[in-house]
């Protein structure tokens, strides 16, 4: 079956949701953000920003930066040289019929925030499970802080941390003993594992519950338990596999926060993620994972400037019209495509035809969508129409996604 | 910066990883004392008071069963403890808590992770053996004790710890967890009866397809060591047989227990 690219997420997303039209609006639903107050500012500006501002409005959070470690993890490591390399790494797993990695390779400078992006089944997790010894690559060759996995897993174990997607916490003994003990097995010195998980503690909000055991917690506490664990021993390279999935918008904000600070410190973040909003808003560089493949690396706004479409306008006029409309839109230099957008009415009844109601479309342009503004007014008051509301869009990393493989992030 | 490498990241770390596994474990099993006693004690306690007392008190049993009795529950023990120490926690562990992961995250060998299980299970079937001395004394009266037969005792004890360890890290690594149950049924309850701890092996000859069976349980020589061990008027497996076996029954579990543990480490 062949459709569009792209056009079948854009028309799919505005039929679920029946939201106005831009297909992030309806993932921003799903997030649970509150629609922000100047509409067209946020469309066309940094919406991320707005998300952030948003998050802080919300969530009164201390702006803790992690203070530097007392002791030396690395010394006798090259500190030169990229954190994490990856030359042709394959997984294949003995009974399936194609390879879960298939030949990645890819390099992260250290103290970069590092996005490994895609669908379920992409083969991130396998990735990271390479990185971090847990996975016996097939082909290859991984190095993580200048350590080779396969030659010395024990000392690339010495440079990493990983934050699983499921809590592994010890259940058995109270949050701060399972921090104390993680140093413990690094050979964090008893007096420094102490103060440090103290610190830790406080920093990610659970100073208060550092006597209960991990049964107690919440999936986001539990999150926050394990990042806070794995920063004991100072690791070089912070592995995180779906930091916030299955998260509430809370508990998601906080760790972003979280994430965030941590780009100030020297490690190196390496996050796996199916949501795009985690990865624009978290990562330095973006790699797009499917199949086991990589299908693209850069920095998100990049890989977003990588796109035919430089955005989207939405147009909302006062009354029905007809194809010539359409025609003329098409017409104005600058405009890729465009398409008629159906409302879907509140309680789920057939909407009523096309041309009964105002007209709503959607230009893909490839041009700057602020420009367009004037000349469609210009054709819908030629057409005797007035224009009622404009929202401009900017492709989004799910757009890349689309683009590179036909399908949607989820 | 870099040329000043803190004195503790050198080879040594692996052994401090390992002792600080070891650590966390004593540390848990200390916390939760009474759930451990209780564990490994209540089994070999009420046997022993069922078998040794009771039906001696009724007259059921031979004046002189509770000596033979004695040392095979001191067997059952110490292969049981250690076998359960490492099953449960190991199936969970993999199955469903993954709280391995992080161990399995130190830095050392993986190999080491599950050496540390088995030493530490080998200390629990030790602390929970020398519990039932006094335990045994308090329900029998006296326990039969050979002072001479200590280097025997200890040899049989260790090497019962470790089969009752390789067990466990068979177990451990092979059974699904949804499959739990079946590990009572169809492994501890078999290796319960059929390992000589309620009975001398040579005194099976009378029934002698059963005898073959419990030749096949490696438990049978732990029990048949220490009533070398113990009680040596009653008829056993000579020692150096016993021994041999266990090293041998070791090697294999061991082996194919450590390959368990490492599919399930390592994908």
């Amino acid at each position: 079956m062949t459709r569009p690219r792209g056009g079948f997420l854009r028309t799919a997303v505005d039929t679920e949701k029946g939201t106005p039209l831009r297909n992030d609006a309806g993932r921003r639903g799903c997030h649970g953000q509150p629609r922000l107050g100047d509409e067209v500012a946020e469309e066309s500006g940094d919406r991320l920003a707005a998300l952030d501002r948003a998050s802080r409005e919300r969530i009164r959070v201390p702006n803790v930066h992690p203070r530097p470690y007392d002791f030396e993890m690395s010394g006798e490591l090259p500190t030169d040289g990229p954190a994490v390399e990856v030359v042709d790494l394959v997984k294949r797993y003995p009974k399936s019929p194609v390879n879960a990695v298939d030949g990645v390779s890819f390099s992260v400078p250290a103290g970069e925030v590092f996005g490994l992006l895609g669908p379920n089944g992409a083969g991130k997790t396998t990735t990271v499970g390479m990185l971090t010894t847990r996975v016996r690559p097939s082909d290859g060759h991984a190095l993580v802080g200048g350590v080779d996995v396969v030659g010395d897993p024990v000392g690339a174990r010495k440079q990493v941390a990983v934050v699983p997607q499921r809590s592994n916490l010890d259940r058995s003994i109270s949050i701060r003993d399972n921090l104390v003990f993680h140093a413990a097995y690094h050979g964090v010195p008893a007096r420094e594992r102490l103060e440090r998980a103290d610190e830790l503690l406080d920093q990610f909000g659970l100073l208060d519950r550092s006597g209960d055991k991990p049964d107690f917690f919440s999936g986001g506490q539990s999150q926050r338990v394990m990042i806070a664990r794995a920063l004991m021993h100072a690791p070089r390279v912070l592995f995180l596999d779906e930091p916030t999935t299955g998260l509430d918008p809370a508990a998601r904000l906080f760790v972003w926060d979280r994430l965030r600070e941590l780009r100030e410190s020297d490690v190196t973040l390496i996050l796996t993620t199916h949501d795009m909003d985690e990865a624009a808003l978290l990562a330095d560089r973006v790699a797009i994972m499917d199949h086991g493949r990589l299908l693209a690396l850069d920095t998100p706004e990049a890989l977003i400037d990588s796109l035919e479409g430089e955005g989207t306008l939405e147009l909302a006029a006062d009354l029905p019209a007809d194809g010539a409309v359409l025609e003329a839109l098409a017409g104005l230099s600058g405009v890729a495509h465009v398409e008629p957008v159906q409302m879907h009415t509140e309680n789920g009844e057939a909407p009523p035809p096309a041309d009964s109601q105002p007209l709503r479309v959607r230009l893909y342009l490839t041009g700057d969508a602020a420009l367009l503004v004037a000349p469609a007014a210009a054709v819908l008051s030629e057409h005797g129409l007035a224009l009622q509301d404009v929202k401009l869009g900017t492709p989004t990393l799910e757009d890349v996604f689309i683009d590179l493989t036909g399908r949607t992030l989820r | 910066m870099s040329a000043v490498a803190a004195p503790w990241v050198d080879r040594a770390t692996e052994w401090r990883a390992f002792r600080a596994v070891l650590h966390r474990d004593l540390y848990v099993t200390w916390r939760e004392l009474p759930a451990f006693l209780a564990q490994v004690i209540l089994q070999p306690l009420f046997l022993l008071f069922v078998f040794g007392k009771v039906l001696g008190s009724l007259d059921l049993t031979r004046p002189g069963y509770a000596d033979l009795l004695f040392p095979g529950l001191l067997a059952l023990t110490s292969v049981l403890t250690a076998m359960q120490t490492l099953a449960f926690p190991l199936v969970a562990e993999f199955g469903w808590t993954k709280e391995i992961e992080d161990r399995l995250m130190a830095p050392m060998p993986t190999a080491f992770v599950a050496a540390e299980k088995v030493l530490f299970a080998i200390v629990r079937s030790f602390v929970a053996t020398l519990i039932m001395l006094p335990v045994g004394v308090l329900i029998l009266g006296s326990i039969p004790w050979r002072w001479s037969g200590l280097p025997l005792f200890v040899a049989g004890l260790f090497l019962g710890a470790l089969v009752g360890a390789g067990f466990g890290l068979l177990m451990g690594t092979l059974v699904q967890p949804q499959r739990i149950n079946l590990l009572f049924s169809l492994v501890f309850t078999p290796l319960l009866f059929t390992g000589c701890s309620q009975y001398p092996w040579p005194s099976l000859a009378r029934l002698r397809w059963f005898q073959v069976v419990t030749a096949a349980n490696p438990m049978t020589y732990v029990s048949e060591s220490l009533r070398g061990a113990l009680v040596p008027s009653v008829p056993h497996i000579p020692p150096w047989i016993c021994l041999l076996v266990l090293v041998f029954a070791i090697c294999v579990l061991m082996t194919v227990g450590v390959k368990g543990f490492y599919r399930r480490a390592i994908d």
